[in-house]
């Protein structure tokens, strides 16, 4: 099962390894993580992607919150959240065929970002589905390589994540 | 007022109202020792080396409750560290160590003596910093004391640049912030009590944190009200007196007939600051079954990790106990009780080990307050068993991690946190070795220590699973030191003596408490004796080993 954290953590060195060194102590699978800026210069914003069950993510939120640098955490719930995922996209693209791919491309409303005489780079953002999805159409042309970010998710609505009180009623 | 970070260190400290601190000097803490010199308020106890400084702090907090403090330079210094606040992570001992590092000019060159503490000591503390700016040194300091102490407490490491040492700054002195637990909701206690009443056969299992939160009056209210009995776990000895009728002696996988038996036949287990670790939950899916468990626990990533609750609080022990004593109804439980009292009576020792005579007969001798620590083995599991603890704060032993070696530092620790009364170390020959060396500090410091050497020539604990698991195949657990210890303790300024026989016993252990300054009995002991009964990992209360034929 996937589930989604969401965490607001102190914007300092070292805060990353001692998440990430703690996922790895603790045997926390995790599909991804992403780390931004938010609105308050001393918050970073992770978003994790865990794999595992449902002991694993209540241990993995408790044991987060332990950490002094996480300031705020909750899980994003699969209905009540916008799950979104930047993907670049290196394709091999020869003159001919480069039709075939602008028109997969019009259909998952991706950008094209950079064309050159045999390959071009698509961006797509979307929730990762649909990105997993314009993956496999674009399979057989060649992918020369790829980036993802990684998941990153907001709470629909007005409640924001620095209003949670505690993690308790969450998981 | 224009400060020197080394002399802010030293003035933060003071603000805390620390007055002792265990430590060693080097190159990236000079400035942290000369203004230590200059100041003069605290009393800086240098030991033989960081770990036993470590380990001191250690003892000093288990005894005080205050945070402990130790002092150490960087790159080997710091690393010597690492065991003792390992120690204190893993038994929720308040800690603050303080390490220097080299210049942020120098920082990641590997210049000499640069190790990244932080980095090692990561997953064993609560946090840790690393100042690069005597701007942040105070904040960080205060910050550390209050982490240390609140909440679950723990370890904290503060590693200064040497740079920040002589940095100035302005320095506007504070009081000390004081952690105030959050209140249990009434719904909570509410709930948690109709539990408790609805219980016929209610069973307390009370770990540290009934120390740590300084809730003994509440946990005997607790134990009184329900007329449950309590079994206690190596960190929850001392939570309630062993002279209490209800006290069963300790839990787990050396623990008593008398708890075993009433945590199998009790319907509520109401576990009270502690952690289901695996040497009380062996087999954490079997461990409960058939039974309720009720946790109050003030970190919560402890409720449903090893043993799923069928509710919990997560509060601070006192705090909790505090909102549901009150809402307790008086019910006749003493069928169940005087039951669990008959087992407890009826538990006479099968196979009397010859350390329960010494440890008895020293228990007799020694008054009730005396502070006392162990190492790590078979004589630990002993004095867990037999040494009667009457009160919280006397006890120091290494629980979770099992350190051998804890001792030495631990007992120093202990007798200075308790304005240097007698105390008493029990250790063995296997962890004696391991830290020795610290026998010169209790000398200088003129400590009065009885250290009970039970001297067996073996690794006992280990040579025990051998015996157990590995048909006797005693693989490098036989000692063979050629070390005389009385001479050992001679020529580092201590008293030896020696219990060779029973009739050493008494005599000998009354000539070590009218001993003044450090006392190493060398407790002459088989290596046959063993440490039962026992419960093999995985298994369940019900296959407690008596005899080892």
């Amino acid at each position: 099962m996937q589930y989604t954290i969401s965490a607001l953590v102190t914007n300092k060195s070292g805060v990353l390894s001692k998440i990430s060194g703690l996922f790895s102590r603790r045997g926390f699978n995790i599909d991804s993580l992403s780390v931004c800026k938010t609105e308050d210069p001393q918050l970073s914003r992770m978003t994790i992607v865990l794999n595992g069950d449902d002991y694993t993510l209540r241990q993995m939120v408790k044991q987060m919150d332990k950490l002094i640098e996480v300031k705020k955490i909750m899980p994003a719930s699969e209905n009540e959240s916008i799950f979104r995922e930047l993907l670049l996209l290196k394709v091999s693209a020869s003159a001919d065929i480069r039709n075939q791919i602008v028109e997969i491309k019009e259909i998952y409303k991706a950008k094209v970002v950079d064309l050159s005489l045999n390959s071009m780079i698509l961006e797509l953002t979307g929730d990762p589905n649909k990105l997993d999805a314009f993956i496999r159409v674009i399979q057989p042309y060649g992918i020369l390589e790829m980036a993802r970010t990684g998941i990153t998710a907001l709470k629909r609505g007005d409640e924001c994540i620095k209003d949670v009180e505690s993690y308790e009623d969450l998981i | 007022m224009q400060l020197s970070g080394a002399e802010i260190l030293i003035q933060c400290l003071a603000e805390q109202g620390v007055d002792t601190v265990f430590g060693y000097p080097g190159g990236a803490v000079l400035d942290i020792y000369d203004a230590l010199y200059r100041d003069g308020r605290i009393n800086h106890i240098l030991t033989a080396h960081e770990q036993g400084a470590a380990h001191a702090a250690d003892g000093y907090a288990r005894v005080t409750g205050k945070v402990g403090v130790c002092f150490a330079t960087s790159g080997p210094g710091a690393t010597n560290l690492v065991t003792g606040i390992a120690t204190a992570y893993m038994d929720s001992v308040p800690l603050v160590a303080i390490t220097g590092n080299v210049g942020l000019s120098m920082l990641g060159r590997d210049s000499f003596q640069e190790i990244d503490i932080c980095g090692i000591t990561m997953p064993i503390t609560k946090h840790n910093y690393i100042i690069k700016d005597v701007s942040e040194l105070a904040d960080a300091i205060r910050e550390a004391f209050l982490i240390a102490s609140s909440g679950r407490k723990g370890p904290v490491l503060i590693d200064i640049l040497k740079n920040v040492q002589t940095q100035k700054t302005e320095y506007v002195p504070a009081t000390p912030e004081v952690y105030k637990p959050k209140a249990t909701p009434e719904l909570q206690a509410k709930k948690l009590a109709e539990i408790l009443n609805g219980s016929e056969r209610p069973f307390i299992l009370a770990g540290g944190g009934v120390i740590g939160s300084g809730a003994e009056r509440e946990l005997l209210s607790l134990a009184e009200k329900l007329g449950a009995p309590v079994g206690c776990t190596m960190m929850g000895l001392g939570s309630i007196p062993a002279s209490n009728p209800l006290f069963l002696g300790l839990i787990g996988m050396h623990g008593t007939h008398a708890s075993a038996r009433a945590c199998l036949d009790c319907d509520v287990i109401i576990a009270v600051g502690t952690r289901f670790s695996d040497r009380v939950a062996l087999n954490r899916d079997k461990f409960a079954s058939g039974r309720k468990v009720v946790q109050i626990e003030i970190d919560g990533a402890e409720i449903d990790k090893n043993v799923s609750t069928d509710y919990s609080v997560m509060s601070d022990v006192a705090t909790c106990l505090k909102a549901v004593l009150p809402l307790l109804e008086r019910k006749d439980r003493t069928e169940w009780t005087n039951r669990c009292i008959a087992i407890k009576k009826e538990d006479v020792i099968k196979a009397p080990v010859e350390a329960y005579r010494i440890l008895r007969a020293a228990s007799e001798i020694f008054p009730k307050d005396t502070p006392i620590a162990t190492d790590v083995g078979q004589h630990q599991m002993w004095t867990a068993q037999y040494y009667p603890i009457e009160a919280p704060r006397l006890f120091c032993s290494s629980g979770g991690l099992g350190t051998m070696g804890y001792g030495m530092g631990a007992a120093m620790g202990a007798c200075f946190g308790s304005g240097k009364k007698k105390t008493l170390l029990v250790t063995g020959d296997g962890s004696f070795n391991m830290n020795m060396n610290e026998l010169s500090t209790m000398v200088t410091q003129n400590l009065p220590v009885v250290i009970l050497l039970m001297n067996n020539g073996v690794l006992g604990m280990v040579r025990q699973w051998q015996k157990i698991f590995y048909q006797n195949r005693f693989s490098q657990t036989t000692l063979h030191k050629k070390t005389n210890y009385l001479k050992f303790a001679e020529a580092f300024g201590a008293k030896p003596l020696l219990i060779e026989k029973e009739e050493d016993i008494i005599p000998v252990l009354k000539e070590a408490y009218r001993a003044e300054g450090p006392v190493l009995v060398d407790c002459r002991i088989s290596p046959d004796d063993n440490a039962l009964p026992m419960i093999k990992p995985g298994q369940t209360y019900d296959t407690q080993i008596d005899t080892m034929e």
